[in-house]
């Protein structure tokens, strides 16, 4: 076993530090309070590689694999949520279907250009009456020669009002519905048809831009059906699946920094004559933090290496999401307690952390769904099966 | 990074599981009932070496790595609790002690035996007055001449029935809190060495848990574990290796739990199918396993951290807070997977949840091991955190 990040890995971790840190932090929180989506930190994101970071150098990436990818949503995910969300949703769930299941084609003519963030990318899955049962969906492509038409609605698409290349999926046979007749597709947004609704008013992730998309005879060209036609719904489970991991090493950068913040305001507070850190009120709940932190980090990692390595990864990779998510909301509620009122106010960068944090443990599959993934996959190890 | 384990950390695991599941698994109900260790289980593991698993091979020991020991330590934890904190006392806890504090002379005489399982070990700290707070301690050590007399009650001696080896802590007189602080190895039959009441415990019960009276017991000054003062030193040591074996315990107790509770949601049916289909029941699986996995990455990390020479004290207390914590929830949740059955003593689960209470104060309370964390985190900033 060797739990140390390659050299390489960790160069790519002071790099994407110093960016963080440099251009990341000083607009956080003015992208929280206007909501505002931050275009200049995306292009120089996208200067130094960071848009392509899990993708092979081929097609205009980093080739850091996973680990390198998680590296990425850790960091930026530690000191703001908002800009880990739009990356996530660009890489993670937006590009990663054209890589993992797309022709060679759809990877040549759309990841170079998405690597090098000339366009942004999102992922839509979920509809109106489609959330955690996804299998429900009924946006239709129908064929006609050489061309699909797209007709319906998907909701609460993350970077929908912003992306150049949305995957979508849709139902090409609704008499096999999503299992076998559902078809995933690569959809420019400039094509006619395509229309992206007014950013919804969040609770937190301001500075991302979700919102309904619609799509009204939109048509598309037959090379950019993604994956096998009828196979979309597998495509777009796999993704996720890798999504969920990333999404763990974003909430695993959340709860770090409720961690610093809190161990900071500790330090620098006095009560009863002494710093609040003296008080074992105090240090029991950073301990907690500290080593539900360090137990998550261990998770993370070992599932992106699983992912490296072309392991098996699908139980553990729910397992990251649904841990992250739930320790990161304890660990910023725990901050914002140490702060006092001040964690309270809106000028206090815990408070935003503190309404960020709640999505994670609905988005990419809420945490009811994830826990009937993991379970199911307990009782498959023992031949039994839960759901029909 | 590789997140594997090696071809041979593999075949020792597999090793590891077999002999748990076939030696140590259908002997656990009865060393509950019987409230000992089962003699013949410590005889086949002193057999395969394990009672000196991360013990050099120059004394006697099997020479593998502290990941190992702790492969090895969840899967006893899998099949009896109490065995896995026996193996853990004299390994992590008696054994690499002497081998770290110990000098020349001392290894000797005792590693081989340690090792072969000739002589048990029992780490003898704990006192009435002194629990989490080790500078309370008040059995004193005084020197006469190439001896030392040694005069104190301990508490809550764990093995202190079987061991044939005694580490104690004392002070030496002229200080006071830490500064004092001494170890001694004592064998069990030096006069004033006496046994006392043994403690009735909910759970590990095959742990024979004693007071252990010393009154104007003698030992030469050769049996003195390092220098006057270096005590507390050595046992922090050997506590954080402890913490870390009790977490691969726990975390073998934890799927234990899951594998129990498993098999009967599948079995079980109510309402016309098995309760696994059940979501409220499904929703524990997905929590404790979700939870395991944390563990054993943590537990692993923690191993591989000491296997290359590293400071690891703080990610051994999170391990051990973590562990206890898990295995209690996967403990308790399973119980209630099994309904009223889960509280009759003819369904395994039930030891295993009394077995599991103990990891919240064994090897350190979880409040001390919370103390430990915040002062790693809190020194970085130069705040000194006190327990």
């Amino acid at each position: 076993m060797d739990f140390e990040l390659s050299r390489e890995h960790q160069a790519l971790r002071r790099l994407i530090r110093d960016f963080a840190e440099g251009e990341i932090r000083p607009v956080a929180q003015s992208l929280d309070r206007e909501g505002r989506v931050p275009w200049e930190n995306i292009r120089k994101a996208a200067e130094i590689g960071l848009l392509g970071v899990p993708f092979p150098r081929e097609y205009g990436g980093l080739g850091a694999g996973e680990i390198g990818y998680c590296i990425l949503m850790e960091e930026i995910g530690r000191v703001c949520q908002s800009t880990a969300a739009i990356l996530g949703a660009h890489i993670g769930i937006g590009a990663m279907p054209i890589y993992l299941d797309g022709s060679e084609d759809l990877k040549r003519r759309y990841l170079p250009d998405l690597c090098a963030g000339k366009k942004l990318a999102a992922f839509a899955l979920t509809e109106a009456g489609a959330g955690s049962d996804a299998a429900s969906i009924k946006l239709r492509a129908t064929r006609e020669g050489d061309s699909y038409f797209l007709d319906g609605q998907k909701v609460w698409i993350t970077n929908g009002p912003i992306a150049d290349v949305i995957c979508v999926l849709a139902v090409t046979d609704p008499a096999l519905g999503a299992r076998g007749g559902a078809t995933a597709f690569v959809v420019e947004t400039k094509w006619e048809g395509f229309k992206a609704g007014a950013p919804e008013h969040k609770m937190g992730l301001h500075g991302s831009a979700t919102s309904v998309i619609t799509f009204d005879n939109v048509r598309v060209p037959r090379e950019n059906v993604l994956g096998q036609v009828g196979l979309g719904f597998v495509t777009f489970m796999k993704t996720l699946d890798i999504g969920r991991v990333s999404l763990g090493a974003a909430t695993l950068g959340g709860a770090q920094a409720s961690l610093e913040a809190a161990v900071r305001w500790a330090k620098a507070r006095t009560q009863f004559g002494l710093p609040i850190a003296h008080k074992q009120s105090i240090q029991f709940m950073i301990a907690d933090m500290a080593a539900e932190i360090e137990a998550l980090r261990s998770l993370v990692y070992r599932t992106a290496w699983l992912v490296d390595t072309g392991r098996p990864f699908t139980k553990e990779a729910g397992m990251c999401k649904l841990l992250g998510s739930e320790i990161a909301s304890r660990c910023i509620d725990r901050a914002v307690q140490i702060h006092g009122a001040l964690g309270y106010s809106r000028n206090n960068p815990v408070e935003r952390g503190f309404r960020d944090a709640r999505i994670a443990e609905i988005f990419e599959g809420t945490n009811e769904i994830q826990r009937i993934l993991i379970a199911e996959q307990v009782f498959r190890e023992v031949g039994v099966r839960i759901r029909p | 990074m590789d997140f594997a384990l090696s071809e041979e950390q593999q075949m020792f695991r597999d090793l590891f599981r077999e002999f748990a599941r076939k030696e140590v698994w259908p002997r656990a109900e009865h060393t509950d009932k019987a409230e000992q260790l089962s003699v013949e289980v410590v005889q086949k593991a002193a057999a395969q070496g394990f009672l000196g698993m991360p013990i050099p091979e120059a004394y006697g020991g099997a020479g593998l790595d502290y990941l190992s020991t702790c492969l090895l330590l969840e899967e006893l934890g899998r099949a009896c609790l109490s065995t896995a904190v026996t193996v853990a006392i004299q390994t992590a806890l008696v054994g690499l002690t002497v081998l770290v504090a110990g000098d020349e002379a001392q290894r000797r005489a005792y590693l081989p035996r340690l090792a072969s399982g000739e002589v048990l070990g029992a780490f003898a700290q704990t006192e009435p007055e002194a629990g989490s707070d080790v500078s309370a301690i008040q059995t004193t050590a005084r020197r006469d001449g190439d001896t030392y007399v040694l005069n104190g009650i301990k508490s809550w001696v764990s093995n202190a029935g079987v061991a044939g080896l005694f580490l104690v802590m004392v002070q030496v007189p002229g200080e006071n809190g830490r500064n004092g602080l001494t170890m001694f190895l004592v064998e069990r039959d030096t006069p004033g060495l006496i046994l006392g009441y043994r403690e009735p415990t909910m759970g590990l019960r095959g742990l024979t848990i004693h007071t252990v009276y010393l009154e104007n017991c003698r030992v030469p000054a050769s049996q003195r574990l390092g220098a006057e003062g270096e005590g507390w030193a050595i046992a922090s040591g050997a506590l954080d290796r402890m913490r870390l074996a009790l977490a691969a315990a726990a975390l073998g107790l934890a799927q234990a739990a899951l594998d129990l509770g498993r098999r009967y949601a599948a079995e079980r049916s109510q309402f016309g199918v098995p309760i696994a289909t059940k979501q409220a029941i499904a929703n524990y699986f997905a929590d404790t396993v979700t939870e395991i996995e944390a563990l054993r990455s943590l537990v692993y990390r923690g191993a591989w951290l000491y296997d290359r020479g590293e400071d690891f004290r703080g990610l051994a207390a999170m391990a051990k807070l973590f562990g206890a914590q898990v295995a209690r929830n996967a403990a308790n949740r399973m119980l209630q997977v099994h309904g009223g059955y889960g509280f009759s003593d003819e369904y395994a689960i039930s030891r295993l949840y009394r077995d599991a209470r103990a990891l919240d104060f064994l090897g350190g309370t979880t409040q001390i091991q919370r103390v430990i964390i915040a002062q790693d985190v809190f020194r970085e900033l130069g705040v000194e955190v006190k327990p």
